[in-house]
């Protein structure tokens, strides 16, 4: 398979291949031995790849009719949903595929977290998808600025202005950020171009994610080394291709319903609101998938640390590898650290329920006691977690559930908590 | 496997593989089909221009469907000049009539149909048009008479809405 | 298909979380929307009847920048014949220009023309209405989070003030609008227009007249949107079914269970 050497049958091919390997390349990707028994939460790898080139495709087709000027955005937009052919259909794929971009996301993230897919020797990996979140989290918002509505403009001013936090240059950074005095003209065509170039980057990031990848090989629910080839693999092709695409399919037919049938849903009304730098909306929220980071930021009630705390939060992320000291990767054996990953689930649930609700009253104390829980998970709970907890026993291979002979409870333990 | 077996998963996978194919095309069409004319595009597909201004020799040229529209009042002369041509001098032959339904005005798009430059007024070996590009000269009819344009400029749709407005396309 | 249920139950919890922007949660008045559900189109009667409320009530104080005469005869919407919506055109006055002169002219509207504005600018709108802005209609309804029913309500929900509420000149008590205090009159009375059709003009069925018809101006492809949408998830429901019977059969290969 992928360890021996491609040669290709024809004598084209051999010629062609010896001065550019893509067929070797093709070979490798489609023979990569893959763990047999990954379970769906693994298809959103592939998921998210068609979600980004859904993003890149409908965008681009999008900036031939968009008009990146202060006077004339909202109205090219109107122009697209209106007048342009199928305008409507693109826009508003490209509107929601953000918000299942980042469903995606949330979910190949949480799975990680589960399985311990971080863990060596997965830390670059791993890294690169922290990266890749961060410029994933800067195109969406400059993209939310580009249609110059109400939600638009103030969400701009407001995040903008968390760099204004930094003492002694903070508010040179802001006026440097906005290129005026105010968000206005010059800030929308910086934005546009930095939303365009943005996703390109998170293209290559991705490339250099699976080559990353493909050195270790994919970590399983089990989360034990495997030999590859060996049973416990099967090739890419056909079994994980097709595997993906039916899990793609069903993630198709949600993003079908949001697209024909709830395309606003997710958006907020203050946004076909054109742009008024004289009238704030009465309740500015972000995006949903940013209202964790959010209520973080609001529940410090100093400037400065409420940005810091926010950062802090995303930036914890990339230390992950190092925090977590268990040697177990899979939470399928750390009964103590299953219990305390749905809690964190929790609590990230919280922190974005809070964060669309009011600053004030209880809403702020909860707000409060789940940005602190959160730090406390991956500060302490999980660096003690992995000295303290006493693990399941693991098995050997994925293929025969033996583990030193004793009977394992743990393998049929797994697929239950796989569908839980 | 059994024959029959086989050939039942050959039929799965052919009707997926051709199901598959049908969606990928229609999802294609609508990002081919949104660089086409939009509604707003299509909908000033008409331009009304007033002409009681024009004097017989003179020409103006108007904006149409972002090109421009030759609109000459010609001479009785030129009248008789643009009839008098016979067609086998003609490359691309068309009787006057067939150009200028009323002979006193001639209306055609100011493009060469050589490379779409557009070509000059009252220049040329014909008293008609010289498009500088590329050196096509067309007679007071608008046909192509030497130079490498391969047909006669376009007539395009037009009618008159009264006495001095005509409305293109 | 626990693990779809699960995948549901995220996207609910998501969803309610968006729903629960809106600060104050009130009902507004319900009324049987045709343009609702899967199939959910404009009823073409409520749409013309709509636009003759529209523009004997509402465009004297409220523009609808993004509409051009050409919509009100495209698939979709109220589908006036083309003659029909040339005519109405024409009975606008239009500036266009320059002319060869330089100068501005008027004239009778064409099909391609936006929708005549009753003011010149929003600082013109905004003096003429007691220093409130009379928002442009053109996507209303989408940027109210109650939409549709907003609307309907707001239409209906004139009332005296309770007491304890003083109001000031020119300002008026509406139950469903925020802070309960509005700077437009009831635009809407009995009879203040007269349906060629013979549908009764009361203030319920002008409301939900005009109201569709926002709808419509706000989403002009909603149908298309609706039917394109039903055949795109029955097509995405059929060929998963066919990846997953043939997913079954390339894993029956080895013995591990999907």
């Amino acid at each position: 398979m992928s360890d021996q050497e491609y040669i290709p049958k024809s004598k084209f091919g051999k010629w062609f291949n010896d001065r550019l390997p893509l067929l070797s390349l093709a070979s490798h990707l489609t023979d990569y031995p893959t763990p047999k028994n990954l379970n769906y939460w693994w298809t959103f790898g592939g998921i998210l790849t068609f979600c980004l080139i859904t993003q890149i495709v409908t965008g681009l087709t999008l900036a031939m009719h968009y008009i990146a000027h202060a006077d004339m955005a909202f109205e090219s937009v109107e122009h697209i949903m209106r007048d342009v052919n199928y305008g409507w259909l693109i826009r508003y794929i490209h509107a929601n595929g953000a918000s299942m971009f980042f469903l995606a996301v949330y979910i190949h993230i949480f799975r990680s977290l589960f399985y311990g897919s971080y863990k060596s020797p997965r830390e670059i990996i791993w890294i690169i998808g922290i990266i890749i979140y961060l410029l994933m989290m800067a195109a969406a918002f400059m993209g939310y600025v580009l249609p110059w509505g109400q939600m638009s403009f103030w969400g701009a001013t407001v995040i903008t202005n968390l760099f204004s936090a930094i003492p002694l240059v903070g508010e040179g950074i802001v006026t440097w950020l906005w290129g005026g005095y105010s968000v206005d003209n010059p800030t929308l065509t910086r934005f546009f171009t930095l939303h365009y170039l943005i996703p390109f980057l998170i293209l290559g990031l991705v490339v250099l994610h699976i080559w990353a990848l493909h050195v270790p090989g994919n970590n399983n629910p089990v989360g034990i080394d495997i030999k590859k080839p060996s049973k416990d693999t099967v090739p890419f092709h056909p079994y994980i291709v097709i595997k993906d695409g039916f899990a793609l399919l069903m993630f198709m037919i949600v993003f079908a319903f949001f697209v024909f049938y709830a395309p606003n849903i997710l958006g907020h009304a203050d946004n076909y609101i054109e742009a008024n730098p004289l009238v704030t909306p009465a309740h500015i929220v972000p995006e949903w998938y940013l209202l964790p980071f959010y209520a973080i930021l609001r529940s410090v009630p100093d400037k400065l640390l409420g940005v810091i705390a926010m950062l802090s939060a995303i930036l914890i992320l990339a230390a992950l590898p190092w925090l977590d000291t268990s040697k177990i990767r899979s939470a399928v054996f750390r009964p103590l650290y299953k219990q305390f990953y749905w809690i964190l689930v929790a609590d990230v649930l919280i922190l974005g329920y809070v964060g669309a609700m009011p600053a004030e009253g209880l809403y702020l104390l909860i707000a409060r006691v789940a940005t602190a829980y959160y730090f406390l998970h991956f500060l302490v709970i999980l660096p003690v977690l992995g000295l303290k907890e006493k693990t399941l026993p693991v098995p050997l291979s994925i293929t025969d559930p033996v583990l030193g002979g004793s009977p394992n409870i743990a393998m049929a333990k797994n697929k239950e908590s796989l569908s839980q | 496997m059994s024959e029959k077996k086989t050939n039942r998963r050959d039929f799965l996978f052919t009707a997926t593989y051709a199901v598959g194919a049908v969606g990928v095309g229609a999802t294609v069409w609508p990002m081919i089909d949104q660089m086409n004319p939009d509604a707003s595009v299509k909908a000033l597909a008409s331009t009304e221009v007033d002409v009681s201004s024009l004097t017989p020799g003179k020409t103006i040229t108007v904006l149409w469907r972002g090109k421009p529209v030759f609109i000459r009042r010609r001479t009785e002369e030129e009248i008789a000049e643009a009839k008098s041509v016979k067609m086998e001098e003609l490359k691309d032959p068309e009787k006057d009539e067939d150009r200028a339904k009323n002979p006193e005005w001639l209306v055609m798009l100011g493009v060469c149909t050589h490379l779409g430059c557009v070509p000059l007024n009252d220049k040329g070996d014909y008293n008609g048009w010289f498009c500088p590009c590329h050196g096509s000269h067309y007679d007071i009819s608008g046909r192509i008479r030497k130079g490498p344009a391969p047909t006669n400029m376009t007539v395009p749709k037009y009618e008159f809405v009264n006495a001095n407005t005509i409305k293109i396309g | 298909m626990k693990y779809f249920t699960k995948f549901l139950i995220i996207l609910i919890f998501l969803s309610s979380n968006v729903n629960s922007y809106s600060a104050e949660n009130i009902e507004y008045l319900k009324t049987d929307w045709s343009f609702k559900g899967l199939f959910g189109k404009f009823d073409r009667g409520a749409l013309q009847r709509g636009y003759q409320v529209y523009t004997e009530v509402c465009a004297s104080c409220h523009s609808m920048k993004y509409l051009s005469y050409r919509n009100l005869a495209e698939k979709g919407g109220p589908e006036f014949s083309e003659a029909q919506a040339k005519v109405i055109a024409a009975s606008f006055e239009v500036t266009d220009g320059p002319n060869a002169d330089g100068e501005m002219f008027k004239r009778p509207g064409k099909l391609s023309d936006k929708f005549v504005m009753p003011y010149e600018n929003v600082e013109a709108a905004t003096a003429a209405n007691g220093g409130a802005y009379p928002p442009d209609m053109s996507v209303l309804i989408k940027a109210r989070s109650g939409g549709a029913d907003y609307i309907y309500s707001l239409l209906q929900g004139y009332d005296e003030p309770p007491a304890g509420i003083t109001l000031d000149e020119g300002v008026y008590y509406n139950k469903y609008m925020y802070g309960n205090k509005i700077k437009m009159a009831s635009p809407l009375s009995e009879g203040i227009v007269e349906y060629s059709d013979g549908t009764e003009t009361s203030i319920e069925q002008m409301s939900k007249d005009v109201t569709t018809f926002l709808m419509w101006t706000a989403e002009p492809h909603l149908e298309s949107r609706h039917q394109m949408g039903f055949k795109a998830i029955v097509y995405l429901i059929i060929l998963t079914i066919l990846v997953y019977f043939s997913m079954k059969k390339i894993w029956s290969r080895i013995e591990t269970e999907v």
